[in-house]
């Protein structure tokens, strides 16, 4: 009591003014937890907004309680929709959003959005709508054409950064960039590498020219090399450069010339693009090689010797995304001199193929491991892998936060014991205490999922995939791994028992994704009604839910946790578990 | 049943397990007393945890009779009542499913459950169609190999496979990077000669296959089915080779839907024909696309090489209704066939 009255003792205005300085959303939560005034006065403070599923809460609720919002940041989509697992039409529509946001938020200046369905109409709305617009991200979003963009090029004049990434825009024409009016100078970020046809380049090298503050530029593959020297010339404060397509006809003044623009660029950090990268022309960059701290080569396929002279040129490097070109023997140049590294992902080039094009191994990741202390991020692709690597991976990195792997072929066992790779996962979970985030892959039993729920006790993502025997191994994870937000599990033969046994977990965690499991439609019926603050979706595309037997498996399975009830906005093939559905459909 | 052979002799584990799961009665009661749950109080978060599944006695081992139990679960509550009937009346529902047992009797398929468990294990598309086959293989399947015969899929997107992977969105690799990563991806260069000279035909000969593969992934969409897909065209390098892949991307849904909306028992024979003739006009769906510039032209009219270049999305049209569109015929003479 004592101290409540302490709280409130001082002036709002201070406390707003203290809480300004509370970046964290963690933070900013608790906060609004300590009692009704903080509460209060939190919530008219809070400026930037994320909502980690846009079905979690509604739009309308949450500008009633957070009223002066600047930047709002919506996710939509569940993640294996990145691999095609959600049909074309599931949901994800931000315009409901926009549509609340422009008039409850005026003043935003701030949207950034992943795995959602984004229409020309609502760029329109977002053109027009927000006077003071500064920041667009669509990442890995869909659904509008390069005409949805020309209406934010034209109207938002205080536009900072306008950032594509990943997404699939309708290219209707490369004029859209030409639409920035002569009087925009703001822009400091602009990423257009997912476009694929040609913006106007005259357009684009005005727009470089007079945008002093442009600090990231990253281009598609329509910009020719060429082109690539006259940008830097205007640019040589940039600080991020995707390139374009890296290759031209044999002139030598092409070389010359960009290396000459290259070694202008002295803040240089992080580069990305190289499609098509012939390797002679790699030498160009060199100049700009030790100041990177990031380089991504996953689109440049390029051969191991190549890559071993540009990598090991790179000695302050911090992040490294790359095709398994890069085979074990370029790993091993990689972690003998780039003891920085903290984030490595190698994707595969023929990820199809059936017999391995290359030589990367488990042995490449071993050295890495070995030689970058600071590595705690980890991505890889490969085709074989056997436990003692992983353990060793485990004993060497223990300050691993991120730990996706991925044996191309499912249910690959240990190559050389041709036991599960139970143990080798269960020593990652063991001595890493602080991982975050997991993909399972390789032949798996109940086991790994024992020691999972034992030991990773801060993981808050997990992807499964042909893992498991029975319901224990849902339920080792379920019921021991504490933090967990995200769970994502295909074709496991998980089903109901786990499930319902672990119904209340759901509610802690933002949701699960099970697909080609063995949850019964009964199961999920079950869960949508005693657990009101869940939406149980079941997405299957085999026709009518009611045509059904009850205890058939469902296809795909998408329960998340809301405050705003079912979604109104659910095509044909998803049925919420509510109970009106329930009883509809039963 | 179940149970024994397959916790693997976990016993302290699977004690632990037990604990959560109770009879289904006590979860019963908690239902008929309005047990909407309410969860601040720590007793109903008790109860919460304990929700177990209908069927789940081979956790406890305490009741052999599932039948009864199941049984008497459907009897008590309102909506399991209506459910017999619906069950009953829609047992046409399953032909589509080729659930070898259900049609006749409803009742058994409770029991059923530890079996479907190992099949749908596999991809949910063999699933579907293959019960039958999946359920000899049931043992092996699991552990043995994930990747079932897919012949007789009804395979949703797995044509943009080049590889025998057929399972949809594995390994998992955005279909963005796949866009991009193949086509330059297809041939590392190693033209550059260790002194760094460069073969000149490299850029020369890349520009118009680049053209040709940039994008591979283009969305289709048929008439009479709503849900649409992405065909992979760098996967299929003729004509026929598409209109097989679209057979076979839509075969399975479009018998889905013809049985669902019709109510009948058919046969998978009659339900699942092929679709043919898409290219010449000569079948009951023919395949169109619409161009770059946003007309509707028919597809196997021009060269292939040229069709990839253009083409930005397809549908399958009801041959009867495509005489009646005007296509964009005047681009290029398109005669309708």
């Amino acid at each position: 009591m004592l101290k409540r009255m302490s709280y409130s003792s001082f002036p709002e205005d201070v406390l707003e003014h203290v809480f300004s300085f509370v970046q964290s959303d963690k933070d900013r939560n608790a906060i609004s937890l300590v009692c009704k005034s903080w509460f209060e006065i939190e919530r008219w403070c809070r400026r930037r907004i994320f909502v980690g599923n846009c079905y979690a809460v509604s739009p309308r609720m949450v500008i009633r309680r957070f009223p002066d919002v600047r930047s709002v940041e919506l996710k939509g989509k569940p993640h294996f929709a990145d691999f095609n697992l959600v049909p074309e039409g599931w949901g994800g529509h931000v315009y409901p959003w926009i549509y609340a946001m422009a008039t409850g938020y005026p003043c935003l200046e701030e949207i950034r959005l992943k795995r959602m369905v984004v229409t020309d109409e609502t760029l329109e709305l977002i053109a027009k709508s927000f006077k003071n617009f500064k920041v667009l991200v669509l990442s890995s979003c869909e659904g509008f054409s390069t005409h949805g963009l020309a209406a934010i090029a034209a109207n938002c004049r205080n536009l900072r950064e306008l950032d594509l990434r990943e997404s699939e825009v309708e290219d209707l024409s490369g004029n859209w960039l030409s639409h920035f009016p002569d009087t925009c100078t703001s822009l400091v970020a602009l990423n257009i590498a997912c476009l694929g046809s040609e913006v106007s380049f005259s357009a684009l090298e005005r727009m470089v020219g007079r945008s002093p503050n442009l600090r990231t530029l990253r281009l598609n593959r329509a910009v020719p090399l060429d082109k690539l020297a006259n940008l830097l010339r205007r640019a040589p404060q940039l600080v991020e450069l995707g390139t374009g397509a890296y290759s031209s006809d044999l002139r030598p003044e092409v070389l010359s010339n960009l290396a000459g623009a290259f070694s202008g660029c002295k803040e240089l950090k992080g580069m990305s693009g190289f499609w098509d990268v012939v390797p002679a022309y790699l030498p160009a960059i060199y100049p700009v090689c030790s100041g990177l701290t990031s380089l991504n080569l996953s689109y440049a396929s390029v051969q191991s010797p190549d890559l071993i002279k540009l990598v090991s040129q790179c000695l302050n490097l911090q992040r490294l995304w790359i095709l398994d070109y890069i085979e074990d023997s370029g790993l091993e140049a990689l972690a003998a001199s780039c003891k920085d590294l903290q984030e490595l992902r190698v994707f595969p080039s023929e990820p199809f193929g059936v017999e391995p094009n290359v030589s990367l191994t488990e042995q490449g990741l071993v050295c890495v491991s070995e030689g970058c202390p600071k590595l705690e991020s980890v991505l890889y692709f490969c085709r074989r892998f056997s436990n003692d690597a992983l353990v060793t991976i485990a004993r060497n990195r223990p300050n691993m936060i991120r730990f996706r792997l991925c044996i191309i072929e499912p249910q690959t066992p240990d190559y050389l014991t041709h036991q599960p790779l139970d143990t080798g996962f269960g020593a990652i979970v063991e001595h890493c205490k602080d991982l975050r985030r997991l993909s399972l892959s390789g032949l798996l039993t109940d086991r790994v999922f024992e020691y999972i729920g034992t030991y990773a006790k801060k993981l808050e993502m997990l992807s499964v995939a042909f893992a498991g025997e029975t319901d224990l191994g849902l339920h080792h994870v379920l019921s021991g791994c504490e933090s967990l937000r995200k769970l994502e599990i295909r074709d496991c033969p998980f089903g109901d028992k786990a499930l319902l046994a672990n119904a209340a977990k759901l509610e802690t965690m933002r949701s699960l994704w099970m697909s080609s499991c063995s949850v019964s439609l009964e199961a999920c019926k079950l869960l949508g009604q005693k657990m009101p603050r869940l939406n149980v979706e079941v997405i299957d595309e085999r026709g009518p839910l009611d045509s059904m037997p009850e205890s058939f498996p469902v296809e795909k399975l998408y329960i998340y946790r809301s405050v705003a009830g079912p979604r109104f906005d659910m095509p044909g093939f998803v049925w919420n578990m509510d109970e009106d559905s329930a009883l509809r459909l039963s | 049943m179940e149970g024994g052979s397959s916790m693997n002799g976990e016993s302290s584990t699977r004690l632990q397990l037990l604990d959560l799961i109770p009879k289904e009665r006590e979860w019963l009661m908690m239902r008929e007393s309005g047990g909407r749950s309410h969860h601040g109080s720590s007793e109903e978060k008790k109860l919460e945890l304990r929700l177990g599944p209908p069927g789940g006695e081979d956790w406890s081992l305490k009741d052999n009779n599932n039948r009864e139990r199941d049984e008497s679960l459907l009897s008590l509550s309102y909506f399991s009542s209506m459910n017999n009937n619906k069950n009953q009346n829609n047992n046409n529902g399953y032909s589509f499913l080729q659930f070898p047992t259900s049609t006749k009797t409803t009742q058994t398929t409770p029991q059923s459950l530890p079996v479907m468990g190992k099949e749908s294990s596999q991809p949910c598309c063999t699933k579907v169609i293959d019960l039958q086959s999946a359920t000899t293989a049931e043992k092996k399947a699991f552990s043995s190999s994930p990747v079932p015969a897919k012949n007789t899929a009804v395979s949703n997107s797995s044509q943009k496979r080049t590889a025998p992977a057929p399972v949809v969105g594995w390994p998992p690799i955005r279909s963005f990077r796949k866009n991009l990563a193949s086509t330059s991806a297809s041939k590392p260069s190693t033209e550059s000669s260790p002194n760094g000279v460069v073969v000149p035909n490299k850029s020369i000969n890349e520009k118009p296959v680049e053209h040709i593969r940039k994008n591979m992934f283009v969305k289709i969409n048929m008439d009479g089915v709503p849900i649409g897909r992405k065909v992979d065209l760098s996967a299929h390098h003729s004509y026929d080779k598409l209109s097989t892949a679209v057979d076979q991307l839509f075969r399975g849904l479009l018998a889905a839907q013809r049985d669902s909306s019709a109510g009948g028992m058919v046969n998978k024979q009659e339900e699942e024909k092929a679709i043919s003739g898409l290219l010449d006009g000569s079948g009951e769906y023919t395949l169109v696309y619409e161009d770059n510039e946003g007309d509707r032209m028919l597809v196997g009219d021009v060269p292939w090489h040229m069709f990839v270049s253009t083409v930005k999305r397809l549908r399958v049209l009801k041959s009867s209704e495509v005489s009646a569109l005007s296509l964009g015929s005047s681009k290029q003479a398109k005669i309708v066939a």
